[in-house]
């Protein structure tokens, strides 16, 4: 139960932590803390419109999280989630855009073009390492740009309207969006993409904890040596983690592309949602609900964080920092862990 | 009589859990004093109580008569205590020199004179007769020579007082014989020994007095001029055990297993089996005798789909299996005790349930249409972990929590239940204490009477020559010749792994 005890209160001292570091250093350059932490709380939490633009913000992220998150309970690290989310995100709106059908079939569709193409994206990283032993990183973060440049190239070349650098907006017929959503949080771009987040959530624990191919797929993970021997492939459980991962990923890039904003963009640079995927899978300790939990406390902090400026005059530089030192205090809870252990240990003596 | 070391009612508690109860050890100065216990007993608890890495709920130390209290290993180091441990604590890439002067370099200007440090463990190496090169790289030097520079270690920081932890586990049969010659030096040069260890013959050849603890309590110490391998075994166990397994004339029928030519090569494309033939029969054990490094890992590897095969046949009942996956290998009736349990045997991360149904997870009961069903699965476990007594705290313990010898056990009753027609155990007791060996080989025995083959792969002589029905010996990826266990003996054996033919072997022996 001590154990328990220490699990809640790591991240709840962890955000403490943050918040420390991050009074002083307004403290020091001369802004009012505690207007600043008011400014977050209400931009994440003060209106029934920004709960509803948390929850936009996040559903990607979950998705984001469960790509790395999956992957690495195979034992494989995943960096390239940002570049099956950006190839997810084109082919659902592409599908969006391009064919006029009923809703029914529509909307399915445009979800699956987008499962298949990320799906598609990771699968080449995963077929490379468990054909020739290329290592995933190094082809996944090639494939990142290769990803960002490619789809620009085709919005640019092929897809965009008259302004040039987006595609035309998605039918409706294709469209995650919900006016009863939106009314629901005084019109904020909440959209169905968070019932498909949370079924993925449990999609993930149920293939991993339940099924002979998670049985498979998580043996791989802890010792390849004893999956070959029990009879197991390996190298087609490493190309089916990534392909899965990579849906997982490309269904977040819909979320985006049909949900919150409905068309595709030419992007300046990367979107950051598959790098955050990175640092909410490992704050979820790789398991389906702790993704899920720290996929909420990211994208509460992104929305919340823009109301920063606005209500006290925080600087966006600022903002980031003080995120920033969050998330490391966060991610730095293994130390957190270590000390609250050797406490309990002293308080028993 | 003087005692360097005396370990008085010594007690450590983990928990619930008392590891050692009461336990007492004095060492004599210039003594070889055996520990002897079984796997969990409590010997390594009760050295690392010595080494300063826990600290006793009770009890007291006395070094040279005068109480201590060691609260860490560096204390353990200044008052002359020093460490052999199994596992090399080297690094590979630097020479033997750099290593033993790791942490204690002699520094001249902010340099290392390497020059000062080479003549220093030259000397020492001279002087207990240890012959070990103080420029060469580790990497290049034999296992022998690398637990030598473990030693040297020790002796370059002034210890007075060796203990040696489970010393002969990984040496070949001449090295064991060397090293024993080392320890006698050692002594002769008035230094005293611990010497962990739960191989009788090693107690009996080389020990004065031997302490023995069972279950985390000290039963008593004995002189070993006074005592045998068969009062020793009983006090370690607690009952007595039969050394000489007990088995029935075997009754071999037709040929389970026949490989013919079978060429493999090794991960760096050497070929280290080079046409060897074999047959198994059902109900027969057969040994494979061999000095380590003669092939007998790949060829195993290979009969198993582990490895790929160059040239050759593998049959099972008349099916050809050469160069199939394991898993239509395993489907084809044969099951494998790996040798490295760690590596193949076992998931360490998963429960012991799961670890229970490595290889039949996918089929009838234990799931259905690809859902695991854990309620068969777990009663799968219960079975096994109960019929084989494999002692764990739960099913779902994960396999990394249990001692070797447990999880040895475990890995056992799955491949028997699986009943296969082909069973082969590569050196199925590697590290396991007497009560384990004996339980295993009974095993070994039952499938065969059970009217299965059994391929046995050892390092062991003793496991050859007990357990085996036919003896194959193995040399430079070859069987060079087959024998009768009862028509042979450990002389004969030798030589012929050594690579002399048989005739030659004959008329030495």
């Amino acid at each position: 139960m001590a154990k328990r005890l220490t699990g809640l209160l790591t991240p709840i001292i962890a955000v403490l932590l943050g918040i420390i570091v991050g009074t002083i250093i307004m403290l020091v350059s001369g802004y009012d803390p505690v207007a600043a932490y008011t400014a977050l709380w209400n931009g994440a939490f003060g209106d029934i419109y920004y709960v509803g633009e948390v929850i936009r913000q996040f559903t990607p992220y979950i998705l984001a999280g469960l790509a790395v998150a999956f992957a690495f309970r195979v034992g494989l690290f995943n960096i390239g989630v940002e570049g099956q989310f950006i190839v997810g995100w084109l082919a659902a709106v592409w599908v969006g855009v391009a064919f006029d059908l009923p809703k029914i079939i529509h909307l399915p569709l445009a979800i699956l073009a987008s499962i298949v193409a990320g799906a598609i994206w990771a699968f080449i990283p995963g077929l490379l390492k468990a054909r020739f032993r290329v290592h995933e990183v190094i082809v996944t973060i090639m494939m990142n740009y290769v990803a960002l440049h490619a789809t620009n190239y085709i919005i640019r070349n092929y897809l965009a309207a008259k302004s040039g650098d987006k595609t035309e907006p998605i039918h409706q017929t294709a469209s995650l969006r919900s006016e009863w959503l939106e009314s629901l949080t005084d019109y904020s771009r909440l959209h169905w993409g968070i019932v498909l987040a949370i079924a993925c959530c449990f999609i993930m624990w149920f293939l991993l904890e339940k099924t002979t191919r998670g049985f498979e797929l998580r043996a791989v993970g802890f010792n390849q040596d004893a999956a070959q021997y029990a009879g197991m492939n390996v190298n087609r459980n490493i190309i089916l983690s990534m392909v899965i991962s990579g849906a997982f990923a490309g269904l977040a890039g819909a979320m985006d592309g049909l949900g919150t904003f409905g068309y595709a963009a030419v992007k300046g640079g990367f979107t950051g949602v598959g790098f955050e995927g990175i640092a909410i899978a490992l704050l979820g300790a790789n398991s389906a609900l702790g993704v899920f939990f720290s996929a909420i406390l990211f994208g509460a902090l992104k929305v919340g964080s823009l109301n920063m400026p606005l209500e006290a005059g925080v600087p966006n530089e600022l903002v980031n920092i003080i995120i920033a030192l969050i998330v490391f205090f966060v991610a730095s809870s293994y130390i957190i862990r270590v000390f609250l252990d050797r406490f309990n240990k002293k308080g028993v003596k | 009589m003087e005692y360097v070391i005396e370990m008085l009612n010594i007690r450590k508690e983990f928990g619930n859990f008392v590891a050692n109860d009461n336990i007492t050890l004095q060492l004599k100065k210039g003594e070889i004093h055996a520990l002897l216990g079984e796997n969990g007993a409590g010997k390594s608890t009760l050295m690392n109580v010595l080494f300063g890495l826990y600290q006793p709920e009770g009890g007291e130390i006395k070094v040279k008569g005068k109480p201590v209290k060691i609260s860490n290993p560096n204390i353990a180091n200044d008052l002359g205590i020093g460490m052999v441990h199994q596992h090399f604590m080297l690094v590979d890439t630097f020479s033997v020199t750099e290593n033993i002067i790791l942490g204690r370099e002699i520094t001249t200007g902010g340099r290392i004179d390497l020059k000062k440090a080479e003549r220093e463990v030259r000397e020492i190496s001279e002087r207990y007769g240890l012959a070990v090169d103080p420029q060469a790289k580790i990497s290049d030097i034999s296992v022998g020579m690398q637990q030598r520079v473990e030693i040297l270690k020790t002796l370059y920081r002034g210890a007075e007082i060796l203990i040696f932890d489970e010393p002969t586990a990984v040496l070949t049969p001449q090295e064991i014989k060397e090293l024993i010659q080392i320890m006698r030096t050692l002594i002769k040069e008035g230094k005293s020994i611990i010497l962990i260890t739960h191989k009788l013959k090693e107690i009996m050849e080389v020990a004065d007095r031997c302490t023995v603890i069972r279950k985390g309590k000290g039963i008593g110490t004995v002189n070993v001029s006074e005592t045998n391998p068969n009062e020793l075994a009983s006090l370690m166990v607690g009952r007595e055990v039969v050394f000489k397994t007990e088995k029935k004339e075997s009754v071999p029928k037709q040929d389970v297993l026949v490989v013919k030519d079978l060429v493999v090569k090794d991960s760096r494309g050497v070929t280290v089996v080079n046409g060897l033939n074999l047959n198994v029969r059902a109900g027969e054990i057969v040994g494979i005798a061999g000095v380590d490094g003669n092939g007998q890992s790949e060829f195993i590897e290979a009969i198993t789909g582990l490895r790929k095969a160059e040239n050759g046949s593998v049959k099972l009942n008349d099916k050809e299996l050469f160069n199939l996956p394991p898993r239509k290998v395993t489907e084809a009736g044969v099951g494998h005790i790996p040798q490295d349990r760690h590596k193949h045997g076992l998931v360490l991360n998963y429960p012991m349930a799961e670890n229970m149904v490595l290889q039949t997870y996918y089929k009838q009961p234990y799931s259905k249409n690809g859902i695991l069903n854990f309620k068969e699965i777990y009663k799968q476990a219960k079975k096994l972990i109960a019929e084989f007594d494999v002692r764990t705290p739960s099913e779902s313990a994960l396999a990394r929590a249990l001692s070797g010898g447990n999880q040895q056990k475990a890995i056992i009753g799955r491949e028997v239940d699986r009943n296969p027609d082909l069973l082969i155990a590569a050196q199925p007791t590697r590290g396991l204490d007497v009560g384990a060996i004996e339980f295993i080989h009974k095993r070994l025995i039952e499938q065969r009477d059970n009217g299965k083959g059994v391929l046995l792969v050892s390092f062991e002589l003793d496991e050859i020559m007990n357990v085996s029905d036919r003896i194959a010996v193995i040399y430079e990826g070859r069987i060079v010749a087959v024998v009768n266990p009862k028509e042979t003996d450990e002389q004969e054996l030798g030589l012929l792994m050594a690579g002399s033919n048989r005739k030659e072997a004959g008329s030495n022996g």
